[in-house]
């Protein structure tokens, strides 16, 4: 038995086995359809561009690559960076970045430099389930404030805060959102921005998937329309390889201070050699070429996905349309509960993630997070006929049983 | 010796018998065996078996194929020596619905159930009847997949209308379902060791979130464990005396885990028996031969040896 039972921290309560990681064990092996993982596509990288970046940064910058670096990162790559967001639109200053450990200890950094047991912090709900646990560990409760295909419905975060509800921030992912899929409409934007300003709430906004848009044309970050209030965090996990583990926090001169503190505490500074090999990537050409493979991949196969979905799921059924990112946000007849039905599905050798990851409160129990991202345009078909399968199976099943 | 010890697979349970398969080959490799951990998932198993020179099998591997007798019968098609019980007999044990029946003829108190199966549902409209379910097993509910382990799709009823979700739930894990009486009282593992099987310490098992659910199960210090269960002298012997009946019943070999209910008359109720128990750091037979003087290397040296011993 483990002698340490009684001494773990309260914050580590919530690491527990759980049988939903179970089931992926299963769900990881070949023949298993999986729609589970957020996965980039690294095969469509340009790979002599990469081979090159990588012989760069050991041959001719071994001395550097290999050494330790600057808590803040290295400043060749921050002002690479600073590039890589004008391609949104976010004007930047690279003193005002923090390199972090992909994008996800940039969540842990701006919960441990934000959150105090008990303090409130709005999310959307549905969730990033990263976010949730980076945040988990700083105890937080969580106003959870519902999306519609517009993204975070603003008008209720106002009715929150007018009936006295003081989040310490809020954290949204306004495009192609981790799971719902949806982007947060040009209006609402607007509002969120001058609801957080005007209450003095600084907003998180999370941004990986901006630049996988299939169509349209890109809404503003919130960055570029509030740059005081809002604290901005990039990964080039899907504009390049989340194998670099190449993150950021860009935000102003009292929070960067703090999270380069909080990043040294963490790790002294993120691997110099991949910041190197990320730099010279960026360098070599526009990293806008590769980008663009990419969405030529991952458009193909959400319309594969979608053309399944519209083939062969139940017409009580619905699900997002997004146009772009990586997931598509089913949503299926109440009498479901997608996390047993995991176990069937992958039984039938597909997999998917079950909503209730999504929510801290449990809920979305008839939700689950299909990803595009990863599987062929064949397989898409296939797993999401085996899916509907079993939709099927489970709707004759609840009839039988009355329902 | 050349021991291939069997772990993970495809079965639902795969990442628990990965952990219990790892523990099991650095055992025997302590003990000076030439121990090979096989995934049957992860490459073809016949030809692993037939090139490697085993001269015996160790079964760890959990849940379908691995308990119900599947992999057992290849075992004996190639006609290699392996841990635990044959093949027929893993299999009812791997059933509950046949398991409680064996048990019940035997004499072995089990909690009142009914099966409700997919194809009861599907073509014989059985639906109709869930209701009598209820008023039949009359109080508190506990519904499970009749086939898997480790608590995966295991639902409490606390009304008799919640039971068809309960139902539709425990089904995405098996094709049948066992509808079971719920017994209020103190949870017992009893785990059987030896040729015939002497039952190890009982377990009591007391999980700090109420329910000994698969995060209990898997978390450490998620679950209190204490050995002997804290229990009289007489409920401790029945718990013992129904152990070795159920295992006896079922005709199970070597090495096996009941798992038990005391209700607050002190009477125990078998409700399952595991052929091949868990293994892993947070597992019930590991802390029951541990409390019985036998530390786990010990304890997977000598159910090696039992099999070893039949063979010769």
């Amino acid at each position: 038995m483990d002698p340490f039972t009684n001494l773990y921290a309260e914050r580590a309560r919530g690491m527990s086995a759980s049988a939903v990681r179970a089931l992926f064990a299963v769900a990881s092996r070949p023949e298993v359809i999986s729609f589970a993982g957020g996965s980039p596509y690294v095969r469509a990288l340009p790979q002599e561009r990469v081979m090159e970046a990588a012989r760069i940064a050991i041959q001719e910058r071994g001395d550097v690559a290999l050494q330790y670096g600057g808590g803040q990162g290295h400043l060749g790559l921050r002002e690479q960076l600073v590039t890589v967001m004008a391609a949104e639109g976010v004007a930047a200053d690279p003193d005002h970045l923090v390199i972090t450990e992909g994008a996800q200890q940039a969540l842990d950094i701006i919960g441990k430099i934000f959150v105090d047991p008990g303090d409130l912090i709005a999310i959307e709900a549905p969730c990033y389930v990263g976010g949730l646990s980076a945040f988990s560990t700083y105890q937080p409760r969580y106003l959870q404030v519902p999306m519609d295909d517009d993204g975070m419905i603003v008008e209720a975060l106002e009715e929150a805060l007018i009936r006295g509800e003081r989040p310490k921030f809020v954290y949204t992912v306004p495009n192609f959102h981790n799971p719902a899929g949806v982007t947060m409409s040009y209006e609402r934007r607007v509002r969120l921005v001058n609801l957080c300003r005007e209450a003095g709430i600084p907003i998180i906004e999370d941004n990986p998937y901006g630049m996988l848009r299939f169509e349209g044309d890109p809404v503003p970050t919130l960055r570029s329309m509030d740059p005081d209030n809002v604290i901005y965090l990039g990964t080039l996990s899907k504009v390049f390889a989340p194998g670099v583990r190449i993150g950021w926090i860009l935000g102003g001169p009292g929070v960067i201070q703090r999270a380069i503190l909080a990043k040294e505490a963490a790790s002294l500074c993120s691997s110099h050699l991949t910041q190197l090999v990320s730099e010279e990537y960026l360098k070599l050409g526009d990293f806008r070429e590769g980008v663009g493979e990419f969405v030529g991949v991952y458009r193909a196969r959400r319309d594969a996905m979608l053309h399944a979905l519209q083939t062969h799921f139940p017409a009580d059924a619905t699900w997002t349309h997004p146009a772009g990112g990586f997931y598509v946000w089913v949503t299926v007849p109440a009498q479901f509960d997608t996390s047993d039905l995991l176990a069937a599905a992958v039984e039938r050798r597909v997999a998917y993630v079950p909503g209730a990851a999504f929510y801290p409160d449990g809920s979305g129990r008839d939700k689950m997070r299909l990803a595009f991202c990863y599987a062929a345009e064949k397989d898409i078909d296939e797993g999401v006929r085996r899916l509907a399968d079993l939709l099927a199976e489970e709707a004759e099943l609840y009839r039988s049983l009355g329902g | 010796m050349r021991v291939a010890v069997l772990a993970g697979g495809p079965s639902l349970e795969r990442e628990v018998s990965l952990l219990s398969g790892h523990r099991v080959q650095a055992a025997l490799a302590a003990s000076g065996h030439q121990a090979v951990l096989l995934d049957p998932a992860s490459g073809p198993l016949v030809e692993a078996l037939e090139s490697g020179e085993y001269e015996a099998v160790y079964v760890a591997l959990h849940g379908k194929l691995g308990e119900d007798g599947t992999v057992q019968r290849l075992l004996e098609l190639l006609r290699l020596p392996y841990t635990g019980t044959r093949p027929f007999a893993c299999q009812v044990a791997f059933d509950k619905g046949l398991a409680k029946e064996a048990l019940l003829a035997a004499g072995v108190d089990t909690p009142p159930w009914a099966i409700v199966s997919q194809a009861a549902l599907r073509d014989l409209g059985a639906g109709a009847a869930i209701g009598r379910v209820a008023d039949r097993l009359d109080g508190r509910l506990v519904v499970k997949p009749a086939r898997g382990g480790s608590a995966l799709g295991v639902k409490f009823v606390e009304r008799p209308g919640d039971l068809p979700a309960a139902v539709m739930g425990a089904m995405a894990y098996a094709d049948a379902v066992v509808v079971e009486r719920r017994i209020e009282g103190t949870e017992v593992a009893v785990s059987l060791l030896g040729d015939p099987a002497e039952p190890l310490p009982p377990v009591e098992i007391v999980p700090k979130g109420g329910v000994f659910d698969y995060a209990a199960r898997y978390t450490a210090g998620a679950t209190e464990y204490f050995v002997p269960a804290r229990l009289g002298e007489e409920a401790l012997a029945a718990c013992s005396d129904a152990a070795g009946a159920a295992f006896r019943a079922l005709g199970l070999r070597d090495v096996a885990r009941a798992d038990l209910m005391v209700d607050g008359d002190g009477r125990p109720w078998v409700l399952e028996l595991n052929v091949s128990p868990g293994m892993t750091e947070t597992s019930l037979l590991p802390l029951a031969s541990q409390a019985a003087g036998m530390p786990f290397e010990r304890l997977c040296e000598r159910v090696l040896d039992l099999t070893l011993a039949r063979d010769a």
